[in-house]
């Protein structure tokens, strides 16, 4: 198994086209234990943080640039960035232990292709956008779209994710992000859920995201969930509504962290508790109901 | 901490020690630096010149047959040295210990579980050996598994062993089954009890197997020569155990055998017993060189370990004053795949810490396709006292008594029967319960929305064999040689009792865990055995030694040796006409006096006391996610006395957070295949440091007449409690009480939304 550090993208990409056999790691904070467990080397590892693009975490004017390789511990101590995406800066936190945060990373975590991977909930329901490196230049593609099933994503095999766009969010609107998992941390999403909301100024919702992880072969987006939550006040009733649509959506398998009963109605506890937190979250920062 | 800070901490906690200069101080263990800054050297460490790497292959059946093994492609491949099989290994008898232990060790004609070894690689690195390894062809013939207790006791099921007929039934069963022992204990009449019961409550519990969850997976160097002589590096329990164990396996002489201790990192019981050594020995005498094993992760969780699961009945019969009349109880446990001793266990201590007019108590050791049990803190015992911990708070509640005043009202006292036989010694359960009653914890007002949960436990401790030498050195120091294993802080333990007897500063003292060749024999840590048995071989060494130091004294001094009193380290010449000699001046002199002085102690330690621990917690429940948060928890533990408090605090927190571990998420979850599905701890739930908060401790010192400072051993009683504790708080936070463990969150809304509807 060769080593290879390239300091651009093209460097990188040349360096994958040319091996089919070769795979690109961020933190290796998945593909080293996956490898421990049995998985077959593969003849190169190409590591992607030697390449300042993907490192970097900065905003250009109304677009957050997050890159592919930047470690999670950059997103949770960025005070600026966990402002405007206090959800998905949590989903960071809460990948593994502090130790493992200085290593792993947004692009790593999508592209692992785990079902339960924490972070992509959060960036579904802020519309991130994954920028993508290959052959013939650069595309964009919503991180919806990026994984299509349990260790599969959409890109060709000389294609590297280099960074995701995140437009600022409107005024009055925030994100939550909610996982179960059994211990405190150093766990696997049982259930994961994003939920993004924009309040008007009388307090109603006047848009709401909803996403799910760990409870179908990749992140579910329940547009049942985000029609039941838009136009209410966040009344019980609603939140309800929202849950059910969220428990409805689920298509989750029964295995060693849950049960298929379990996954569903923990997808909607955690689905009607994040739009609370994200609710609350606009109230916070911009007085009750949400007016500013 | 210096000597001044040490000695003023003195009864801070564990105060009953009082009197004692040392005893009962907590000076920095001396092998603490050396642990914090990484250079403790565990088996893993060691790295020899020319040494080679050794790799186990597993089964991947749970019951298969061996009909062939071909590893010709495996020795043609490149870097291999050495392969061995079954086959390379002594016959193994056709039953008992010896042959379990062998079968264990690598499988001869019949794999029984899945990770049961079947054969091994030494190759010049670690890859080599592992792809060897995997080159080499076994040929199976599958047979039938059963992986849970109903199934293999099940008349129909398929049987592990066809010379296996049950033990303590008559007649004796003319077929083979799965269930090696039965085991009685019986006093009274239970029908009687029953009948004359106010009330009686009837359960069924289920525990399932859990891990002792070291860190330090289980590694050996070994280096055999020309000779036939091996010297063993290996992580334990006990390297005299690792010496015999694997001069058993190999059909050696032990005295072909040097073991090693490195330091361990952790082992709970599941060290008390060896898998590799006698397989790097032959590697290493096929290779002729040194060889190293160290096991993944993996291999630890599907071929060590496991503490048993269990399935338990129980009747229980009260008055409506609070007074329980009768137990009857039926116990079945996992044996793994060779028969142990674990419900024989389960029934001793089930209804221990209550007094009972009438008991009837029957266990069921069964052999299913699992790895076999090894200890793993109080074996048994927790899943016992789950059970009846469980009954007896149901006991609490239907008679409206507060649950520790019904346990003092039904508390065993010292000459009361046990419900195994003897009577009970001087023990400590009524004050551990009082200390609990007495606490800020159970003193404090349960906040809204939380559920509180109490229960004791009790364990027996054990004395056994065990040696020590003290040398004394020319400087006024004193170096402390034990068989004894540290894995609970016992070096610093030796020292200040050394200390305390020789009137020595304990940072003078050097405590040493010497090799089998440079100490005598010593049984293996365990049983909370090390400071009780093996300080009481440090105490006789160190009398011993006050006698010569008298006599030199006296010699010095040309008078009677009675005219000579050993007073705070020094020599004190009773009349007064001597100046005092300190212990430096007569090791500095020792020379003319008659040479060095040194003196060993070897005995069998008689009047182990028992241990009790009460326990007390207060829960969360998230009602609608099933997850349960232990918001308070304090234990109570009777130590006898605590000759180094931090330790036996350290104790029993450890023991708390395993039990909460056990009673929480631990658990290890079989495919229908019978492959275990998480043998990580990712999917292994053990408690994290955030999961918890700080266990308080309260240190009951009820000392134990039997050993000179009235210990009583601290390691394993603090993780019986924790079972019942937690259950019982659930219960009382929710209303449900859930009677199948772990209390997982999935499990705990199950039951919650079952109650609902």
């Amino acid at each position: 198994m060769k080593y290879a550090a390239p300091t651009t993208i093209d460097e990188a990409r040349t360096l994958l086209a040319g091996d089919a056999d070769a795979i690109v790691f961020a933190g290796a904070t998945d593909v080293v234990p996956q490898m421990r467990a049995g998985r077959p080397e593969p003849s190169m590892v190409i590591d992607l943080k030697k390449i300042d693009r993907l490192m970097s975490v900065s905003l250009d004017g109304d677009t957050w640039q997050v890159g592919a390789a930047a470690p999670s511990s950059a997103l949770t101590s960025n005070a600026a960035f966990a402002a405007d995406f206090p959800g998905l800066a949590e989903a960071a936190g809460l990948i593994g232990s502090d130790q493992i945060q200085n290593r792993s990373s947004l692009g790593g975590n999508l592209c692992n292709a785990s079902p339960a991977a924490d972070s992509v909930p959060a960036l579904v329901v802020n519309d991130a956008v994954a920028v993508i490196a290959g052959a013939d230049g650069e595309r964009r593609v919503p991180v919806a779209d990026v994984v299509t099933g349990p260790g599969q994503t959409s890109l060709a095999h000389d294609e590297i994710v280099v960074c995701f766009e995140l437009a600022r969010p409107a005024g009055r609107t925030s994100d939550a992000y909610l996982r179960l998992i059994p211990r405190t941390e150093m766990d696997i999403a049982v259930v994961g859920a994003g939920v993004r909301l924009t309040l008007d100024d009388s307090g109603s919702v006047s848009a709401a995201s909803v996403a799910l992880g760990a409870v179908a072969p990749t992140v579910v987006r329940v547009p049942a969930a985000e029609a039941a939550l838009v136009g209410s006040s966040l009344d019980d009733a609603s939140l309800a509504a929202a849950a059910a649509a969220a428990s409805d959506a689920c298509s989750p398998i029964d295995d060693k962290r849950g049960t298929i009963s379990y996954r569903r109605q923990v997808a909607g506890v955690l689905t009607r508790r994040a739009a609370g937190i994200a609710a609350d979250r606009i109230r916070t920062r911009n007085g009750q109901n949400g007016v500013s | 901490m210096s000597t001044t800070e040490a000695a003023a901490s003195t009864g801070t906690n564990g105060n009953g020690a009082s009197g004692y200069r040392w005893v009962g101080t907590r000076p920095v263990r001396h092998d603490g630096l050396d642990k914090v800054a990484g250079k403790a050297r565990y088996a893993a460490d060691l790295n020899l010149p020319g040494m080679l790497y050794g790799h186990i292959l597993r089964s991947p059946h749970p019951h298969a047959r061996i009909v062939s093994i071909d590893t010709s492609a495996a020795e043609a491949m490149p870097g291999v040295k050495a392969v061995v099989t079954g086959a390379d290994f002594p016959e193994a008898p056709p039953k008992g210990a010896t042959r379990n232990l062998m079968c264990t060790v690598i499988a001869r004609d019949t794999v029984l579980y899945s990770g049961h070894a079947v054969a091994a690689v030494a190759a010049s690195t670690r890859r080599e050996a592992k792809a060897a390894a995997e080159a080499i062809e076994v040929t199976y013939e599958l047979l039938p598994h059963v992986l849970n207790i109903s199934d293999a006791m099940a008349d129909d099921a398929p049987v592990l062993h066809d010379n296996l007929f049950t033990r303590g039934v008559e007649p004796r069963p003319t077929e083979p089954s799965n269930i090696a022992a039965r085991t009685v204990y019986e006093r009274g009449d239970v029908e009687q009890g029953f009948a004359e019961a106010d009330i009686v409550i009837e359960r069924e519990f289920s525990t399932q197997a859990v891990h002792q969850g070291y860190i330090e997976p289980h590694a050996c160097v070994v280096d055999c020569d020309q000779e036939g002589k091996a010297v063993i590096w290996a992580s334990s329990q006990g390297h005299f155990m690792v010496r015999s164990s694997t001069a058993t396996v190999l059909g050696w002489d032990t005295s072909r055998i040097k073991v090693i201790p490195a330091e361990i990192g952790g082992g709970f019981g599941g060290k008390t017993t060896i898998y590799i050594e006698p397989v790097a020995a032959l590697l290493s005498t096929k290779a002729g060189r040194p060889v190293k094993i160290v096991m993944s992760r993996e291999d630890v969780f599907r071929a060590t370990g496991p503490a048993p699961g269990a399935i338990i009945k129980m009747k229980v019969g009260a008055r409506n004053d609070g007074t329980i009349t009768t137990a009857k109880a039926w116990l079945a446990y996992e044996n793994g795949a060779f028969q142990g001793i674990a419900a024989m266990l389960g029934c001793m201590c089930v209804v221990s810490a209550y007094t009972l007019d009438h008991l009837y108590v029957e266990g069921f050791d069964v052999v299913l396709n699992r790895p076999v049990n090894v200890a793993y803190r109080a074996p048994s015992a927790p899943a016992a006292a789950f059970a009846m911990d469980s009954v007896v708070d149901e006991i609490a509640e239907r008679v409206g008594m507060d649950p520790i005043d019904l346990r003092i009202h039904n508390c065993p006292s010292q000459g009361d029967p046990t419900p195994y036989g003897p009577k009970w010694p001087m023990i400590g359960l009524r004050e551990c319960l009082e200390a609990i009653r007495d606490s800020d914890h159970y003193q404090s007002e349960l906040p809204e929305g939380q559920g509180r949960g109490v229960a004791s436990g009790f364990w027996f401790n054990i004395g056994e064999a065990s040696s020590a030498t003290v040398n004394l050195n020319e400087n006024g120091t004193a170096t402390v040689i034990t068989g004894s294993p540290d894995i609970g802080g016992s070096r610093a333990s030796m020292a200040l009792m050394a200390a305390e007897e020789l009137g020595l500063d304990v940072h003078l003292i050097q405590p040493v865990v010497g090799d089998t060749e440079v100490v005598g024999f010593t049984d293996v840590t365990e049983g909370s055995r090390a400071t009780f048995a093996t300080g009481m071989a440090v105490v006789e060494a160190c009398r011993d030694l006050k006698e010569q130091l008298r006599k030199r004294a006296a010699k010095t001094w040309d008078c009677d040796v009675e005219e000579v009193e050993w007073v705070d380290g020094s020599a004190v010449h009773g009349p007064g006409e001597q100046e005092p000699l300190t212990l430096a001046a007569i090791t500095g002199n020792a020379k003319r006096t008659g040479g060095p002085l040194g003196a060993t102690a070897s005995l069998n330690a008689r009047g182990a006391g028992p241990a009790f621990s009460v326990q007390v917690a207060d829960v969360s429940v998230d009602q609608e996610t099933g997850r349960v948060t232990v918001e308070r928890y304090t234990t109570a533990q009777d130590a006898g006395t605590a000759i180094h408090p931090s330790y036996v605090e350290g104790q029993m927190q450890g023991g708390v957070v395993q039990g909460i571990g056990w009673a929480l998420n631990e658990e290890y979850i079989y495919s229908d295949d019978g492959n275990l599905e998480n043998p990580g701890f990712l999917d292994y739930r053990i408690p994290v440091a955030s999961d918890l908060p700080m266990i308080e401790t309260c240190i009951v010192e009820v000392p134990n007449p039997s050993h000179p400072y009235g210990v009583r051993g601290v390691g394993e009683v603090g993780i019986v409690p924790p079972l019942p504790v937690m259950a019982n708080a659930v219960a009382d936070a929710t209303g449900v009480r859930i009677s199948d463990l772990p209390l997982s969150p999935p499990r705990v809304l199950e039951a919650l939304t079952a109650a609902e509807s």
